[in-house]
């Protein structure tokens, strides 16, 4: 640390809340480290003379006289090839036992990449599951989130699309994670074989909630050395999101913000973006592609937080119990990935998007029926080959336990469509029906 | 003298500063913090201290570094290398930028200084002129851009000598004025304006009196947006806001196009990066860059600048209109902006309105939309500013602060409704509650009758309410079955479908059917409402259904196919003889 010799330590505290400590100090600068009786903090207001900080781990137990030293740097991360394979807290310290990183001191939370050097994202990332791959296909560069209930197994299909993705690396951020799914993670990864491209910053439900604030920044710090500096493909998982924002809304509280929404901060919308934002297709090849997790309160998404998100993010997968076929689907309705475009019908086959919609639409039209049937009205014969068309491709195509190919995907749409519908009822343009319509309807 | 200060406090990007001298609401400064500069705006004063808010990152700042005082409002650089420019919120040039990453405090000019334009003089020695009047004019590619009297210039001024034609600089002199007093003013190839203030050099705003064509039908027919009106588009995330944008940025009938993006999505604006130098204007057959300027701050780009952001882009095409042309600003989407506002007046402490939002958005909103508007120009000639902004309510619900303003301020209201977006019926307009106030004006619907014959007005209300009685029909037969309704209901209800499916549906990826030409629209609406007069009386409800399916089918192959190509009339054969049959 270039300023040590001239460090001062201070030793009267003026105020104290449940997350910040003020005293009066000089020659202090926006955003620097400092440690408040050997705890982490930060600056994050001055006015005069008086200096506020807020301490990630909390203010249990800080006394007035708290011996305080400015560190003159903002939070930082070591990087270097010796992340891969590791697990680390909040301040990016190793918590598997290993050694130090050695490495260059790279500032987290830095600027954003000038939108004029991006480049359009432009490489599909299969996933074997056709509620993604086929409805909703991802591309890397991209960032979207899996909006779930908190009872839903997001972790694991998260886990489970992150393996199964063709990348360099993949980053955990894992935000107020309970201990079970930090060692659920910890195994797949391990079991998987693939722990050498993995790097794993982690916040347990053990640990203070403020903390969580440091993991994002932690993660796209290494997620941006890989990316920019090494031209890798790099996917991050964020999970839980909402306890990331419900973290915010402690600190504003603290700091006696007006709340807007949902007693979230009114900066909701931007500190989101500045975390996600960061999802990028480098000149050089490298990329940084985000899948997060925002947990829904009873699939409410109104909610400030998936509302926030929703406007940032490239598109959302809704995961649902879908009663029918019994089975966790994603929910083709409210799912959607707005970069698919980019992908659909160029690196996967012609028919593709007008597959995709029709097998939309005819399901949307089995919800319909299925209405009618509830409110007790006899069922057209179109309406019931809708219910049965529905329930088929719930469990072949929109489970979450499907895994095949793209191709396969689609064959099994057109084989639905012949069983179940007539030409003209798929709505779909005749050039296609004439290539694709199985031969034996 | 600029006055100069110190800071001396810090909370995010609002910067207290101890002032030595006077200062001006909304004057700009710099803080110079650790070797650089950083561009700031006044936003409150209070004794000897001024509040600041800075368009960068603070970190690193500290209590005591130097504040300089411009003595000047944020301005837009106006001048020939605007158009196909791509800027940040404060206009600086993106693609001049050295490094992947934007850096603090590096700011680049907005125009070329060292090109050399062809200069052709328009005024002659002796002409008396006043602000906005024409000059001389260079060719920025394509468009007779003109160089004129400074929008800042007041009275009247006398030609003295204006340059030969030949190869000028944007700094060089190419005109001198002589103003009411005697004094000589050298005038060159650029001049600077406040962004916060409309240019109001023109002789007047008419009543907007003819259509701005999108290729959309959902808008062209239903609910056309005035050349030099204002519409918005609000909708929940989902919904297709942003290709609806960006089909209109395609497709406009408008020369010079203005795209602000608003603290939204980077890779939005990427798209338009990589795909607007390949696409071609459908209109002129050039590139569609090489009539668009984009101005963008995203959302992770500093939020104080995305206020900046969109008065600049305003600017630039008021501009614009001043040479005569055909403008369209989009901006998307103006609840950013609103955010943005909101951050800073809570950090202010203000007393908040609604939602926290300041008190003062609704007026802050509708002067804003106030800028757009056709005008008449010192010279008699027509210029207009279309306004189209975007809307991002909070958890889809238009009942807030953002949206309430902006529908006392826009003429059009296009309300993207997530139940369409659910069904994948896209654009996902509502037909029902959107609306334009244009149809209402006689001029525009004299001049629609003109473009898409007698009575256009009339067929568009009776589109409108095919299918607003079909969703009756449709709530009947939800509440009493499908055996509990007459078959008239049936019917009802398909006709509407059949308009749904056939007009307002439009496949933005298709490259026939996401653009659709006014004398295109009047056939198929023509051929459509002919459909819905007539009384088929069917049999059952199943018939019913399966004739207008077969129907729907057979348009919808008319609208992929090339309009009065072969295929097209051979699917509107099919279509005449399943109607010669019957039922």
């Amino acid at each position: 640390m270039a300023n040590k010799a001239f460090q001062k330590t201070y030793t009267r505290i003026e105020a104290i809340t449940k997350a910040t400590v003020s005293l009066r100090a000089t020659g202090v600068s926006n955003d620097e480290l400092a440690t408040v009786e050997g705890k982490l903090a930060q600056v994050v207001k001055t006015k005069g003379d008086l200096v506020t900080l807020q301490i990630f781990s909390g203010t249990e137990g800080i006394p007035t006289n708290a011996e305080v030293s400015f560190l003159g740097e903002p939070p930082a991360l070591k990087v270097s090839d010796e992340l891969a394979g590791r697990f680390f807290n909040a301040y990016g310290q190793p918590i598997d036992g290993g050694p130090e990183i050695e490495g260059e001191r790279r500032e987290t939370g830095g600027p954003s990449v000038n939108p004029y050097k991006r480049r359009q994202p432009s490489q599909l990332i299969p996933t074997g599951i056709a509620g993604i791959d086929l409805n909703n296909t991802l591309v890397s560069g991209q960032k979207i989130p899996f909006f779930a209930d908190p009872d839903q197994p997001y972790n694991q299909v998260m886990a489970q699309v992150a393996l199964r993705a063709d990348v360099d690396k993949i980053i955990l951020g894992g935000m107020g994670l309970t201990n079970d799914d930090y060692l659920y993670f910890r195994h797949e990864f391990e079991n998987a074989g693939a722990l050498n491209k993995i790097i794993s910053f982690v916040n347990t439900t053990e640990q203070p909630p403020v903390e969580r604030l440091l993991i994002p920044d932690m993660a796209l710090t290494a997620a941006e050395y890989f990316a920019v500096d090494k031209n890798e493909k790099v996917l991050v998982l964020l999970t839980d999101m909402t306890l990331y924002a419900d973290a915010l809304s402690i600190v504003s509280n603290r700091m006696d913000q007006i709340p807007s929404k949902d007693s979230m901060p009114g900066s909701l919308y931007s500190d989101l973006a500045k975390i996600y934002e960061k999802a990028v297709q480098l000149p050089d090849g490298g990329s940084i592609t985000i899948i997060a997790v925002t947990t829904l309160n009873d699939g409410d998404i109104t909610h400030a937080i998936p509302d926030n998100t929703g406007y940032i993010t490239e598109g959302q997968l809704y995961l649902r119990a879908d009663p029918d076929s019994g089975k966790i689907i994603i929910d083709p309705f409210r799912s959607l990935s707005r970069l698919k475009q980019l992908v659909i019908g160029k690196q996967t086959r012609e028919d593709h998007n007008q597959v995709m919609n029709a097998g939309v639409r005819l399901y949307a039209d089995a919800q319909n029926a299925k209405t009618k049937m509830e409110n007790g009205f006899d069922l057209s014969d179109y309406d019931m080959r809708c219910l049965d068309y529905a329930k088929e491709y719930a469990s072949r195509l929109l489970a979450i336990d499907v895994n095949i190919g793209i191709d396969e995907m689609l064959d099994t749409a057109w084989e639905l469509f012949g069983k179940y519908f007539t030409k003209a009822e798929t709505g779909i343009k005749q050039e296609l029906i004439d290539r694709y319509w199985p031969k034996s309807h | 003298m600029k006055s100069t200060g110190k800071v001396t406090g810090i909370v995010s990007n609002l910067v207290t500063v101890e002032i030595d001298g006077p200062v001006s609401q909304n004057e700009l400064c710099y803080v110079a913090s650790g070797g650089t500069k950083l561009m700031a705006e006044v936003i409150k004063v209070n004794g000897r201290y001024a509040s600041i808010q800075v368009f960068e990152s603070t970190r690193g700042m500290k209590n005591g570094d130097a504040v300089e005082f411009e003595g000047k409002m944020l301005e837009a650089t106006l001048g020939p290398g605007l158009l196909s420019s791509s800027y940040d919120g404060l206009q600086n040039d993106l693609t001049t930028m050295t490094g992947v990453f934007l850096k603090k405090g590096e700011y680049t000019a907005p125009l070329d200084e060292k090109k050399l334009w062809d200069f052709t003089p328009i005024a002659r020695p002796g002409d008396k002129v006043t602000a906005a009047d024409w000059l001389g004019e260079v060719m920025e590619g394509w468009l007779h851009h003109k160089i004129m009297v400074p929008f800042s210039f007041e009275g009247e001024y006398t030609v003295k000598s204006v340059a030969d034609a030949g190869q000028y600089t944007i700094l060089q002199t190419v005109a001198v004025l002589t103003n009411e007093d005697g004094e000589d003013v050298e005038v060159n190839m650029t001049q600077k304006w406040p962004v916060k203030k409309p240019v109001r050099a023109y002789r007047e705003k008419p009543r907007p009196d003819r259509i701005m064509e999108t290729g959309v039908r959902v808008i062209d027919t239903l609910n056309p947006i005035a050349e030099g009106g204002t519409g918005f588009i609000p909708g929940p995330f989902g919904c297709g806001k942003t290709v609806l944008q960006h089909a209109i940025a395609k497709q406009g009938d408008a020369e010079v196009i203005v795209m602000a993006a608003c603290g939204e999505r980077a890779n939005e604006v990427v798209e338009i990066f990589s795909e607007f130098p390949e696409l071609i204007d459908p209109h002129t057959g050039r590139h569609l860059m090489e009539r668009t300027t984009i101005i963008c701050n995203t959302s992770n780009m500093p939020v104080a600048a995305r206020e900046a952001s969109v008065y600049t882009a305003m600017t630039i095409c008021e501009y614009y209109r001043a040479m005569g042309m055909k403008v369209l600003l989009l901006a998307d989407s103006t609840s950013r902006w609103a955010q943005a506002l909101r951050e800073m007046s809570n950090r202010l402490e203000e007393l908040p309105g609604t939602d926290a939002f300041p008190v003062d958005l609704s007026a802050i909103i509708s002067n804003f939309y106030a800028r757009a508007g056709m005008v008449v120009l010192n010279n008699g000639q027509t210029g207009s500013v279309t306004f189209i902004g975007t809307v991002s309510p909070a958890g889809g619900n238009l009942k807030e602060p953002v949206t309430e303003s902006t529908k006392k301020a826009a003429r059009c209201f296009y309300a993207l409704e997530q139940k369409r977006a659910d069904q994948k019926r896209y654009p996902a307009v509502n037909p029902i509650d959107s609306y334009s106030k244009y149809l209402e004006y006689p001029e525009i619907q004299e001049y629609l009758s003109k473009i898409a014959g007698k009575g256009w007005v009339e067929k568009v209300e009776k589109t409108k309410n095919i299918i607003r009685k079909g969703k009756e029909a449709n709530d009947q037969i939800n509440i009493l079955g499908d055996d509990g309704v007459p078959m008239s209901y049936h019917e009802l209800f398909w006709k509407s479908e059949l308009v749904d499916f056939i007009i307002l549906q439009q496949d933005a990826f298709d490259p026939i059917d996401s653009l659709t030409p006014m004398e295109r629209q009047e056939y198929m609406l023509n051929l459509v409402l002919d459909i819905c007069d007539r009384e088929f009386g069917f049999d059952d409800f199943e018939q019913c259904r399966n004739f207008f399916k077969e129907m729907i089918n057979l348009l919808k192959q008319m609208n992929y196919s090339e309009f009065k190509s072969g295929n097209f009339y051979k699917y509107q054969e099919q279509l005449n003889n399943l109607l010669n049959n019957g039922k």
